[in-house]
C-alpha cells in the first residue's frame, strides 16, 4: 500500500500519523484513566504503527509514472479485508448473545461480558464494521468505475477508512468498558462522534472531488444513493449526538435533547439509519453490482428515479412509527404511519425494478451463487419494506411492539437484504480486484448461499413465530377479565425459539466464515502487481492531475 | 463510452426496449414505460394517508394541530381501555375491595373465577422473589407451608402485603435477627453452642435442660417461642418445623448468628390495588392447604 503512494503523498501521510499519535497523547494524558485514556492509548498505537510502516517505506521507490491513469483499488482491497474481519468477529457475538437468551446462566461473571454490554458490541459491530466498511469500499469501487476516474486524491481514502475502522474500534471496545450514550445504535461517546464527523466530511469532500473528474456525462443512480447515504448519515449523526461532555478529560457525556424530544430525535435518527445506512448505500451496491454481475440493463430507468426521490422524501418523517403508543403525540405517531405505508411504493419499485432487470438472466440466477445472493437480498428488501410498512400501522404495532417481532423484522432486513448484497458484492469484487476470474474456491460460494439462506429462514421464521406468541400472550384476556398469562409464561414460551434463532444465527455465522476464507485465499493467490481487469480509465479530463 | 445523439438507438434484445443511451463501465438503464399500476398503488397509499389524516390527529398546526374528525385522543382512549377492562372484572373483583374473607372463601364460583386470576398475579408480582411455586429459596420464605413469619390467615396476609417487612412503608412491619457474634451478645463459644443445638431443634433431639437449651431459653425464646416453635406473629420463624430461610447446615446457622439477619418483603400498598392485594392474600394463604394436598396423594 505504501509503493503506490509518492514520496510527497508518504510524507503527508507521516505528518497525519504524527497528528493521530498526538490526539491520543492528549487523550491519554487529559483522562489518565477510563475509557478516554485507553482509546488514546489505541490511537497512539495506529499513529505509531502507521509512522513505522510509512517510514520505512520512505526510501522505496516512486511508484509507477502511469499510476494515476489507473483505478485506484487498494482502498478497496484493505476495506474488503476490514468488512470479513468485522463480519465474523461481530457475528459471533451475536451467536453469543443470542446463546446467552437461551442459557442466562452462562454468563460470565465479569462485568464486560453480560449482556448489556455485548449487546451493542454486536450491533454497532455488525451496523459499522460490517455494513460501513462494506460501504466505504464498495463505494471508492463504484464511483471509479461509473465516472472513469480515479480517485481524487490518494492519501484521502486512507484517512476515511483507518479513521472510521478507528471509530468502530473505539465503539466497541468502550462498550466492553461499560462506557455508552445509552443511545440505540449511537451509543459511541461524545469524542468518538466528533472523531467519526471528522471522517465523514473527508469521506464526503473526497467523493464530491471524485464525482467532479467524472468522464461520463450523467451520474448513475448508484451514486445518487452513496451521496444521499454519506450526506444524510452525517446529518443525522451529528443531530442525534448533540451532547455535553461533564468533563472534557473523561468519557461521559449528557444528550442535550430531553423528554419525548429525545425519544423522537433518537428514532428519527433510528430509522433513518436504517434508510440512510442499511438501505440507500446497499441500493447502490445492489444497482451496481446486480447489472454488473448479471450483464443485463437495468429494467427501467423512471423506476429508478421514482424510487429515489420516493425513498429519500418519504423516509425521513417515518421515525416516530417506533414510538406508537407512547407519550409521542398522537398526531406525530399518525404522520409517521402514513408515511411508511406510502413509503412501501418507491422500496417496492426499488426491489421490483432489480428483479425485474434479471430477466434474461434467469439462467445465471441458477448457476451463479454469487448473483443468487444478489436476487435473494432484493427479494428480502422487498420483504421487509412490506412487513416495515405493515408494522408501522399502529394497531399492528401495538401487537408487534417491544416483541421479538422486531427483532424478526430487523434480521430479515439485516441478514436477507443487506448481508446478501454485501457478500454478492464481495464475490463480484475480491476476484476482480486480484486479477482472477473467479474466487479461489468457487464450489465454497455455493455452501455459503445456502447455509446463509437457511441460516436467514430459521432465524427470522422462529423470531416472527415468537413475537407474536409474545404478543399474543401479552393481551389476552380470560372469561373472567383478567389476563390469561402472566409475563413470566410468556418468557418461558420463548425458550425453543432462541434455541431456533441460535442455531440460525450459527449458520449465518458459519457461512460468513466460509466466505472471509475464500476472499482471504482469493486475495492472497493474487499475482503480484495484478490489476482489476476491467474497461480502462479515461484520460484525465481538463482538470490538473494533482502535482507529484 | 456514451452513445451520442444521430446513433441508431439500442434496443435491448431480451425485453424490447430501448436503454437511455447511457453507459457507466458496461451498465445501461432501459427506458421502459412507467408501469401504471406503481401508480395507482402509490395513488392508493396517498389516499389513504389523506383519509387517515383527516379522521386522525394528524398535521401540526403552529401550536396546536388538526384533531380530525373523529376527535381521538391517546390518553383518554388508553384510561377507556382500562376502564373497559376493570369493567369485565367488576363482577367478581368488587367482592376482593370489601374484603370479607369468610364469605370469599366459602363462595366456591368466585374462588373459581379469582384463583387463575391470582396465580398470574402472583407470578407477574411475587414470583421473582418467593419462586413461580411459591416455595422461596435462599433468602425468601416458603409461602406453601403452613409455618409463618408473621401470620398466614387473609387478613394478616393482607396486611403484610400492604406495609411490607421491613420496608419504607410508614407502617411497615419490623423484624430483624439480632447478629449476637458480630454485636458481642454471646461468646463465640455460646454460638457454636447454639448452632448445634439449633440443628438438634429440627431433627427433634434437641435437649431442652443442657447448655444449649439454657443459653437458647436466656436469649432465643422470647422471639422464637418456647423450644423454637415460633408463631408469636412477630416475623421470628419456627426453628422446629425443617424449613428454612437462609439454611439449615451448620456453616448458614452460624452466619445467621454471627451477623444477623433482616430479610426484606417491599411494601405492595402503591403497586398493587387494595382488592388485587386482598385476591393475593386468598391466594397465598390457600397455597399452603393446597401443596399439603398434593404431597399426600
Ligand atoms: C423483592 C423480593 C420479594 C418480592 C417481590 C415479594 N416478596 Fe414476599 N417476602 C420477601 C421476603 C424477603 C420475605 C421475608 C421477610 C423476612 O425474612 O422477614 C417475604 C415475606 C412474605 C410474606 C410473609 C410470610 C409469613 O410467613 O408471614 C408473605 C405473605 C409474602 N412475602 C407474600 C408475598 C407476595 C404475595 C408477593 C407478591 C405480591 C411477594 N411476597 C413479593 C421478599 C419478597
Ligand atoms: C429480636 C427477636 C429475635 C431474637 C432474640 C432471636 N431471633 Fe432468630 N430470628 C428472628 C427473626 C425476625 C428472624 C427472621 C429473619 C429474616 O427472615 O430475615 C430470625 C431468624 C433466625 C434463624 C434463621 C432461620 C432460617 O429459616 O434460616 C435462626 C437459625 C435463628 N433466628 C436463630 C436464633 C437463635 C439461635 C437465637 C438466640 C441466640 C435467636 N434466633 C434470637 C428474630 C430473633
Ligand atoms: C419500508 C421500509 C421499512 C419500514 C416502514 C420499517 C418499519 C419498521 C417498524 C414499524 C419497526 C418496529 C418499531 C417498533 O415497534 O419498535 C422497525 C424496526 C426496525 N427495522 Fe424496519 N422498516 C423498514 C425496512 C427496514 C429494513 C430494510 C431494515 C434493515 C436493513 C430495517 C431495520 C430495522 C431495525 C434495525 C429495527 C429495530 C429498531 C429497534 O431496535 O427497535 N427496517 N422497522
Amino acid at each position: 500500500m505504501i509503493r503506490s503512494l509518492s514520496s510527497s503523498e508518504r510524507q503527508l501521510g507521516i505528518a497525519l500519523s504524527v497528528a493521530l499519535a498526538l490526539l491520543g497523547l492528549v487523550m491519554l494524558g487529559a483522562a489518565k484513566v477510563g475509557p478516554m485514556a485507553v482509546h488514546g492509548a489505541m490511537a497512539i498505537a495506529v499513529g505509531v504503527a502507521l509512522l513505522f510502516a510509512l517510514g520505512g517505506g520512505l526510501a522505496e521507490p516512486e511508484p509507477r509514472g502511469d499510476r494515476l491513469a489507473r483505478y485506484y483499488d487498494e482502498p478497496t482491497r484493505f476495506g474488503i479485508v476490514m468488512t470479513m474481519i468485522w463480519a465474523v468477529f461481530a457475528m459471533a457475538v451475536g451467536v453469543w448473545v443470542a446463546a446467552l437468551l437461551y442459557w442466562p446462566e452462562a454468563t460470565p461473571l465479569w462485568p464486560w461480558t453480560s449482556f448489556g454490554r455485548l449487546r451493542p458490541v454486536h450491533t454497532s459491530g455488525i451496523i459499522f464494521g460490517f455494513g460501513g466498511n462494506a460501504l466505504i469500499a464498495t463505494s471508492f469501487h463504484v464511483v471509479q468505475r461509473t465516472s472513469r476516474a480515479r480517485l481524487a486524491d490518494s492519501v484521502t481514502p486512507w484517512v476515511v477508512l483507518i479513521g472510521f475502522n478507528l471509530f468502530c474500534l473505539w465503539a466497541v471496545s468502550g462498550y466492553l468498558m461499560g462506557s455508552t450514550q445509552s443511545k440505540e445504535y449511537a451509543e459511541a461517546e461524545w469524542y468518538a462522534d466528533l472523531w467519526l464527523v471528522v471522517v465523514w466530511v473527508v469521506y464526503f469532500v473526497l467523493y464530491m472531488r471524485t464525482l467532479a473528474r467524472r468522464n461520463e456525462p450523467h451520474i448513475y443512480v448508484a451514486n445518487w444513493y452513496y451521496l444521499a447515504f454519506i450526506l444524510v448519515v452525517a446529518m443525522l449523526h451529528i443531530v442525534n449526538n448533540l451532547a455535553l461532555p461533564v468533563s472534557l478529560a473523561g468519557a461521559k457525556s449528557f444528550t442535550i435533547w430531553a423528554g419525548v424530544q429525545d425519544a423522537m430525535v433518537q428514532w428519527w435518527y433510528g430509522h433513518n439509519a436504517v434508510a440512510f445506512f442499511l438501505t440507500a448505500g446497499f441500493l447502490a451496491m445492489l444497482y451496481y453490482f446486480l447489472p454488473v454481475r448479471s450483464g443485463r440493463p437495468i429494467w427501467s430507468y423512471r423506476l429508478s428515479i421514482l424510487s429515489f426521490w420516493g425513498i429519500v422524501f418519504f423516509y425521513v418523517w417515518v421515525g416516530s412509527h417506533h414510538l406508537h403508543y407512547t407519550a409521542l403525540p398522537y398526531w406525530v405517531q399518525t404522520l409517521g404511519m402514513t408515511f411508511s405505508v406510502m413509503l412501501l411504493v418507491p422500496s417496492w419499485a426499488a426491489a421490483g425494478n432489480a428483479i425485474a432487470t434479471l430477466n434474461g438472466a434467469w439462467h445465471k440466477v441458477r448457476d451463479d451463487a454469487t448473483l443468487r445472493f444478489m436476487f435473494v437480498a432484493a427479494v428480502f428488501y422487498g420483504l421487509s419494506t412490506f412487513e416495515g410498512s405493515f408494522l408501522a400501522i399502529r394497531p399492528v404495532n401495538s401487537l408487534s411492539h417491544y416483541t421479538d417481532w422486531t427483532v424478526g423484522h430487523v434480521h430479515s432486513g439485516t441478514l436477507g437484504w443487506v448481508a446478501m448484497i454485501i457478500f454478492g458484492a464481495i464475490y463480484t469484487l475480491a476476484p476482480q480486484l486480484s486479477g482472477r476470474e473467479t474466487m479461489a474456491w468457487p464450489r465454497a460460494i455455493e455452501w455459503h448461499f445456502w447455509l446463509a439462506v437457511t441460516g436467514t429462514l430459521v432465524y427470522v421464521v422462529a423470531l416472527w413465530n415468537a413475537g407474536i406468541t409474545q404478543g399474543l400472550m401479552w393481551r389476552t384476556y380470560d372469561a373472567s377479565g383478567a389476563l390469561s398469562y402472566s409475563f413470566l409464561q410468556s418468557v418461558m414460551a420463548m425458550a425453543p425459539y432462541y434455541l431456533l434463532r441460535t442455531i440460525g444465527g450459527a449458520l449465518f455465522l458459519a457461512g460468513a466464515v466460509i466466505c472471509a476464507l475464500n476472499t482471504w485465499a482469493t486475495m492472497r493467490s493474487a499475482r503480484a502487481g495484478a490489476e482489476a481487469h476491467d474497461r480502462p480509465l479515461l484520460p484525465g479530463p481538463a482538470l490538473p492531475e494533482p502535482a507529484e | 463510452m456514451s452513445a451520442h445523439d444521430g446513433e441508431a438507438p439500442d434496443v435491448d434484445p431480451v425485453t424490447g426496449y430501448e436503454t437511455t443511451g447511457h453507459d457507466w463501465n458496461g451498465i445501461k438503464e432501459l427506458n421502459t414505460p412507467f408501469p401504471i399500476f406503481v401508480i395507482t398503488i402509490l395513488g392508493l397509499t396517498v389516499v389513504y394517508s389523506i383519509i387517515a389524516w383527516l379522521l386522525l390527529p394528524a398535521w401540526p398546526t403552529g401550536r396546536d394541530y388538526t384533531r380530525g374528525l373523529l376527535g381521538l385522543d391517546q390518553g383518554e382512549m388508553a384510561v377507556a381501555g382500562y376502564q373497559r377492562l376493570a369493567d369485565g372484572r367488576e363482577d367478581w373483583m368488587a367482592r376482593f375491595v370489601a374484603g370479607d374473607f369468610d364469605a370469599i372463601v366459602a363462595d366456591q364460583a368466585l374462588m373459581a373465577k379469582a384463583m387463575p386470576a391470582a396465580h398470574r398475579l402472583f407470578l407477574d408480582n411475587c414470583a421473582a422473589c418467593h419462586g413461580t411455586d411459591a416455595t422461596g429459596g435462599p433468602g425468601f420464605p416458603d409461602l406453601a407451608d403452613s409455618d409463618w413469619l408473621w401470620g398466614g390467615d387473609p387478613a394478616t396476609i393482607a396486611e403484610t402485603l400492604r406495609v411490607g417487612i421491613n420496608s419504607p412503608h410508614p407502617e411497615t412491619r419490623f423484624a430483624q435477627m439480632p447478629a449476637f457474634g458480630h454485636d458481642q451478645m454471646l461468646e463465640r463459644a455460646e454460638i457454636e453452642t447454639l448452632t448445634s443445638y439449633v440443628q438438634a431443634l429440627s431433627t427433634g433431639q434437641a435437649d431442652p435442660d443442657g447448655e444449649g437449651g439454657t443459653l437458647f431459653a436466656d436469649n432465643c425464646a422470647s422471639c422464637h417461642g418456647d423450644g423454637g416453635v415460633g408463631g408469636l406473629g412477630i416475623g421470628a420463624p419456627s426453628l422446629v418445623d425443617g424449613h428454612w430461610i437462609y439454611g439449615g447446615d451448620r456453616a448458614t446457622i452460624f452466619a445467621t448468628l454471627q451477623r444477623g439477619r433482616q430479610g426484606v418483603m417491599p411494601t405492595w400498598a402503591d403497586r398493587l390495588s387494595e382488592a388485587e392485594i386482598n385476591l393475593l392474600a386468598v391466594y397465598v394463604s390457600g397455597l399452603a392447604a393446597e401443596h399439603e394436598a398434593l404431597a399426600s396423594r
